[in-house]
């Protein structure tokens, strides 16, 4: 039974990765943009869910205790509109500008969830976010496992509608700005707005599953958004093949298992004085980890091609000397 | 206001502007941008520290020159961590920026980098635990200087260090053969490789003056504040942001720029307080993006 309980534990929790795995292959792997913050689009979302649906707090501001998926739909508008401004001011430059902008965007939703103590509740976080479910939770098994068919719930429509989205008209806009931006452009398309669409609806499923998340566990602080999720994340996709997303459910579980594994093999393993340094030697175990598969295997478990993305006007150089075809 | 923030700023800005010039040569020579650069500051002064203590081991202790909070033995061991820093960019490149980069796909070699600078940052906090630590608890009096600044020995000769490694690297630049080729390469590379500029030394010169440059700003940081594993990925965002506003490519732009957000940096911290100061840089890299992305002196792209 306890068994039981833990793998639907478990099976939540990776498939909350998946989601936000979702969210980066619709930017990464269809679209081609590189977002190393995406930390900070999760926190935005579990922050504005938190905000909205946790009941009044003299302490800060907010607390508005309105239903959960109120602050679900809160999340992915503000996650959206967040994750679009990032887009307009970089997607006209080179792409490497995304990606550190995207980093700066981590930092300050970082700083600004613990300085920000009247909005954040600081360093201490939030507490008292509204589960579903709430009332199950004397029965663990129960609460669990209803826990485990609102989060599979979600991720299966998010599934379902991305693989309708790449597919649709949409998508295949995407795909060929993708693979050649000037035969694109040439049939109309405007390749920013475009990227943008996309790179919003992806921090907008992302901050969806960082309000999952904080209604899973009930409680949010800014530790748990840190630059080591989004290295997870990105860990995930790789493993998983960007541009499939069967391939980026497939690998959140999977990365997730090693991950969730390899931590309790480190307690077992290690005295409890020791253990801050062995999950030093994990992260750096799995570091070398993901360099090793962009090395001998970039297309991870169920990647869909050979990929060539998005490099701004650098892409002409890159593509003579590669081979012609694709 | 008081005029301190000017030298807090002045030493910020060094670090940021020394640790941006390796940012923006990987960026305009090897195009891409290096997530690992604040990784190599890291290992640069934990090898300083290792060689410092290895010195103290072995000849006992040193006495500290004159007004200066350190000896010998920190000099000594700055260029040996220098060369390690080379060495260790070296190294990085050859397993593999190298070989993703000759698969013509940019991107991913920016992904990699992320994962080596994971890898890196945690093998540091596994060997070296994440506690602080310091070249020297001594305390240095500050002397007064007027407009009621006040400024350590130890400050006073780092600027100056600071001062002379940029000069020397600009002379390099512009002087050399050797900077030569890497501006024709950074302007572009096609024809840098048809008239016959050997690439591969070209980059690897490179990694050895990012590598080194990253190293002193390590010290640096880890003189006049404190050594910790994260050091250097804090240091990131400051120095991708001073590389972006001088104008990638540019190495004076690269020293001015980590100047200008040294300095607001250390007004922010006067006007508003020190726990928003990481956010400086990135109002100020938005703004760049915003006005001018090509930076203070970049070149548009050819």
């Amino acid at each position: 039974m306890d068994l039981l309980g833990y793998g639907a534990f478990f099976l939540t929790t990776a498939l909350i990765f998946s989601l936000v795995t979702l969210g980066l292959n619709l930017q990464w792997g269809l679209t081609g943009l590189f977002n190393v913050g995406l930390a900070g689009f999760v926190a935005i979302g579990a922050y504005t869910s938190a905000m909205l649906t946790t009941p009044d707090d003299a302490a800060r501001l907010g607390g508005f205790g309105l239903p959960i998926l109120v602050g679900w739909l809160g999340a992915m508008v503000v996650g959206g509109i967040a994750a679009a401004l990032t887009g307009m001011a970089t997607l006209r430059l080179r792409s490497d500008y995304l990606a550190i902008t995207t980093f700066g965007v981590a930092v300050v939703v970082q700083l600004v969830a613990l300085n920000a103590q009247k909005l954040t509740g600081g360093p201490f976080g939030i507490g008292f976010i509204p589960r579903p479910f709430g009332s199950l939770a004397e029965t663990p098994l129960l609460f669990n496992l209803s826990n485990l068919a609102v989060v599979s719930v979600v991720t299966l429509i998010a599934y379902l509608a991305l693989e309708h989205l790449s597919r649709s008209p949409w998508g295949r806009v995407l795909k060929a700005l993708r693979e050649d931006e000037r035969a694109a452009i040439s049939l109309g398309k405007s390749a920013r707005f475009y990227r943008v669409q996309a790179f919003a609806t992806g921090g907008a499923i992302m901050a969806l599953a960082g309000a999952l998340q904080a209604h899973f566990t009930g409680f949010i602080a800014p530790d748990n958004y840190l630059p080591i999720l989004t290295f997870q994340i990105w860990v995930m996709l790789i493993v998983g093949g960007s541009g499939s997303n069967l391939g980026a459910v497939i690998g959140s579980i999977l990365v997730w298992a090693i991950w969730a594994g390899s931590g309790t093999l480190t307690s077992i393993l290690f005295p409890p004085e020791q253990q801050a340094r062995a999950a030093a030697l994990q992260i750096a175990a799995i570091g070398v980890m993901l360099c090793v598969i962009l090395l001998i295997r970039p297309n991870g478990l169920f990647g869909d091609r050979p990929r060539r993305p998005w490099f701004g006007r650098r892409t002409k150089i890159a593509q003579a000397k590669s081979s012609s075809g694709s | 206001m008081n005029l301190q923030f000017v030298v807090d700023g002045l030493l910020t800005g060094s670090m940021i502007g020394l640790g941006a010039i390796g940012v923006t040569l990987t960026y305009s020579i090897l195009r891409f941008s290096n997530f690992a650069h604040g990784d190599f500051m890291a290992w640069g002064t934990y090898a300083t520290l290792a060689v410092v203590s290895a010195i103290g081991a072995m000849v006992g202790k040193v006495a500290p020159i004159a007004p200066l909070s350190f000896g010998w033995p920190l000099i000594v061991a700055l260029v040996v961590g220098m060369a390690f820093t080379a060495l260790l960019a070296l190294l990085l490149d050859k397993v593999l920026f190298a070989r993703l980069r000759s698969q013509g796909q940019a991107i991913i070699v920016v992904m990699a980098s992320f994962g080596a600078s994971m890898a890196l940052r945690s093998l540091l906090e596994f060997t070296f635990s994440s506690r602080p630590t310091y070249f020297s608890r001594a305390i240095q009096i500050a002397m007064p200087i007027g407009f009621g600044i006040r400024i350590t020995p130890d400050q006073i000769a780092l600027l100056m260090l600071t001062a002379v490694l940029v000069l020397g690297v600009h002379l390099l630049m512009t002087r050399t053969q050797t900077g030569r080729s890497m501006q024709a390469l950074s302007q572009n590379a096609a024809l840098a490789r048809i008239v016959g500029i050997d690439v591969a030394s070209v980059v690897r010169v490179t990694w050895v003056i990012g590598g080194a440059l990253a190293c002193v700003a390590g010290v640096m940081i880890g003189i006049l504040v404190q050594i910790r594993p994260f050091m250097g990925f804090d240091m990131l965002l400051p120095m991708f942001a001073a590389a972006i506003l001088g104008g990638i490519g540019s190495i004076p732009g690269a020293v001015l720029g980590g100047l200008i957000i040294g300095l607001a940096e250390a007004g922010a911290v006067q006007l508003i307080g020190a726990e928003w100061r990481a956010a400086v840089s990135f109002i100020i890299l938005i703004a760049v993006l915003f006005v001018r992305p090509i930076g203070l002196f970049g070149v548009r792209e050819r």
